[in-house]
């Protein structure tokens, strides 16, 4: 019988964050699947509370690394940590969330380990006493299903793809593991996030509003329009709070020093070498809709946009309805119905 | 007191984004239609790590920029025409398969082979570049393993921006959750920075730099390692194009009120 193994840090505040919650569904779909238990695996500053918050959740043992060397996010000592962890429980699949901790240290302990990484999957079950999983390759382009004999098998699991885990909290039985001192050069410093009211990038989101390089273009008067485009896009998605996302074009121009729209950052960048995000819906505006963006819609789910062309990339079949519409006239109109 | 940077970048290449790509299956495991006849890039994000190390050698006195790429010859070949022209650096190269099938683990095997045979690599100068993910694979382990093959263990992922400071440590802000960044600071090299979109512009051609690349890209080309990478113990059960194509409803010579109160109502619905 395979040992799977659900691995997750834990936050500043001792929980377990949302996309560490769906990893544990992932591993709980997947042993149940196989027919087979599942033990935990936890690394963070003091990891107990986060082990009696997912108590009942149907993990066997729950192997623990706690220490102030393991509170931040850092791949030296974060690889030493998930490397003990396994090999203590003596793991065959671990399931772990992609965030950006587990993302830069998981590779390195499967390394150690002579294991194997599939990364950021989008479905993890079991077929026929065998467990596959679907990631994506070519940037959103095409999808495999693969299985694989190497053992650890590390899954890194994307976010939204199953539900979080929601359990009753309790007592967990835990086993508490050594990690051998670390030498490590980093220290971590801050974390630089936008203020809560400067904040636009929101993945939890139920929209995804995009801005293209139309918005800074002249306009019919011969002229653009870049101070009414900054207040109508920031507009809307203040009061809608919405996700804010851009195209290459229009990041790029901030990059070279014109004058364009400075809350957008390369962060915003949805695409081809942008993001991924995953959101309901999502509403391109000024965007031309060419392939290398619109693959970083892969899971938005429905698809609007508004361009004054009506032969734009989003006409041809990767939204559902384009309004050939002037966006400045429109997102005017819609900001003041929304009030 | 720097002495400089030994700075190797990893890049693979890959398809044009603006191709079509499908799926096809071969001998070897999959692969993509006319595979060879597409025209290649190098990696997106491999190419800002290119243009980030050539920034920071330029800066700091005594550095060398190397390249190391595994993909077929003739392909790194024809790609390196106009990569050679956008930053000084000497190419290594791993004549092997260049696709997103191939498994991470046996590419950074090749990789780290490669990097270890550099005659005059000084390991305690060495910062290991390359992208935080490819355009191909996507998976973001590769890096990990090449460092792990070669000893060095300060790592970092989804890099914006790398700044030296006097006494020679890196400062570097990597990309963490919901748009925000992890600021960290190493003592120095070794040190691998798998490197996100950074903060320079793609760097104008400059035929004189592209020519002195050229001198030793031929011979680099001539001296290509064969690399055997394949996915040893994967079983590809299926490799599939996603139903892309949407019915649209294309809305046009509709007043503006009409379409802004449709939308409202889909926002709220
Ligand atoms: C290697 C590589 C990687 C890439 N990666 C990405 C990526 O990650 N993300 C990405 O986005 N792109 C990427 N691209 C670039 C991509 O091919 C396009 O060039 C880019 O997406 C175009 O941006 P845009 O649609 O905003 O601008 P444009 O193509 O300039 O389109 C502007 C649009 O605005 C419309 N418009 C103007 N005024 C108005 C108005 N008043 N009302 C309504 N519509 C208006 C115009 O009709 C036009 O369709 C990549 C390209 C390459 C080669």
């Amino acid at each position: 019988m395979e040992k799977i193994l659900f691995l997750a840090h834990t936050e500043a505040d001792g929980s377990l964050s949302r996309a560490c919650l769906e990893a544990l569904s992932a591993a709980k779909t997947l042993a149940e699947g196989l027919g087979a238990g599942f033990d935990a695996a936890l690394f963070g500053a003091d990891v107990a509370a986060a082990a009696n918050a997912v108590a009942g959740c149907g993990a066997g043992t729950f192997f623990c690394v706690s220490g102030q060397a393991f509170a931040q996010a850092r791949y030296a000592t974060d690889a030493a940590a998930i490397t003990a962890l396994c090999q203590a429980a003596g793991a065959a699949i671990v399931v772990c969330a992609d965030d950006s901790r587990l993302s830069r240290a998981v590779p390195g302990a499967a390394h150690r380990l002579d294991g194997r990484v599939d990364a950021h999957v989008t479905a993890l079950a079991a077929k026929d006493g065998a467990a596959f999983v679907q990631r994506w390759h070519y940037r959103q382009r095409m999808y495999a299903e693969v299985t694989r004999t190497q053992r650890p098998w590390f899954v890194t699991v994307s976010g939204g793809v199953f539900p979080a885990y929601d359990g009753a909290p309790g007592q967990a039985t835990v086993q508490a593991v050594a990690v051998a001192e670390v030498a490590t050069r980093t220290t971590v410093k801050a974390i630089l996030a936008p203020a809560a009211d400067e904040q636009t990038i929101r993945p939890d989101a139920a929209l995804l509003f995009v801005a293209g390089a139309g918005w800074t273009k002249k306009q019919a008067d011969g002229q653009p329009h870049t101070p009414e485009a900054a207040e109508l896009i920031l507009g809307f998605t203040t009061k809608a709070q919405a996700s804010l996302g851009s195209s290459k074009s229009l990041v790029d121009m901030s990059g070279e020093g014109q004058t364009v729209l400075p809350f957008l950052t390369h962060l915003h960048q949805v695409g081809q070498t942008g993001a991924t995000p995953r959101h309901p819906k999502g509403l391109a505006t000024c965007c031309h809709g060419e392939e290398p963006h619109v693959v970083g819609w892969r899971f938005i789910g429905e698809r609007r946009a508004v361009n004054l062309d009506a032969n734009c990339g989003w006409a041809q079949g990767k939204c559902d309805v384009l309004y050939v519409a002037d966006a400045f006239a429109v997102m005017r109109l819609v900001n003041a119905m929304i009030g | 007191m720097s002495t400089g940077f030994h700075i190797v970048v990893c890049g693979g290449i890959v398809p044009d984004p603006l191709q079509t790509l499908e799926p096809v299956s071969t001998p070897a495991g999959p692969g993509l239609k006319n595979e060879m006849m597409l025209p290649a890039i190098l990696d997106p994000w491999a190419s800002h790590a290119l243009f980030e190390a050539a920034h920071l050698a330029k800066g700091a006195p005594g550095s060398k920029v190397w390249l190391v790429s595994l993909g077929p010859k003739a392909k790194l070949q024809q790609v390196m025409m106009s990569v050679a022209q956008k930053a000084p650096f000497e190419l290594v190269v791993c004549d092997g398969p260049a696709g997103g099938f191939t498994e991470s683990a046996e590419v950074a095997g090749a990789l780290a082979a490669a990097i270890e045979a550099i005659p005059g690599l000084d390991k305690t100068k060495l910062l290991l570049f390359g992208g935080w993910q490819s355009a191909s694979r996507g998976t973001g382990t590769t890096m990990q393993m090449v460092g792990e093959r070669l000893g060095v263990t300060e790592q970092f992922q989804g890099v914006d921006r790398l700044t030296v400071g006097a006494d020679g440590s890196l400062e570097i802000m990597e990309r963490v959750e919901g748009g925000a960044y992890q600021v960290s600071v190493c003592q120095g090299p070794p040190a691998v920075l798998g490197w996100a979109t950074g903060e320079l512009p793609e760097p104008p051609n400059n035929p004189q730099v592209g020519m002195q690349n050229m001198r030793l890209i031929m011979p680099a080309l001539q001296k290509a390692r064969p690399a055997k990478v394949g996915a040893d113990g994967v079983t590809f059960a299926a490799v599939e194009l996603p139903k892309q194509r949407r019915e649209t409803r294309i809305v046009k010579d509709t007043p503006a009120e009409d379409i802004a109160r449709e939308i409202v109502a889909w926002i709220g619905g």
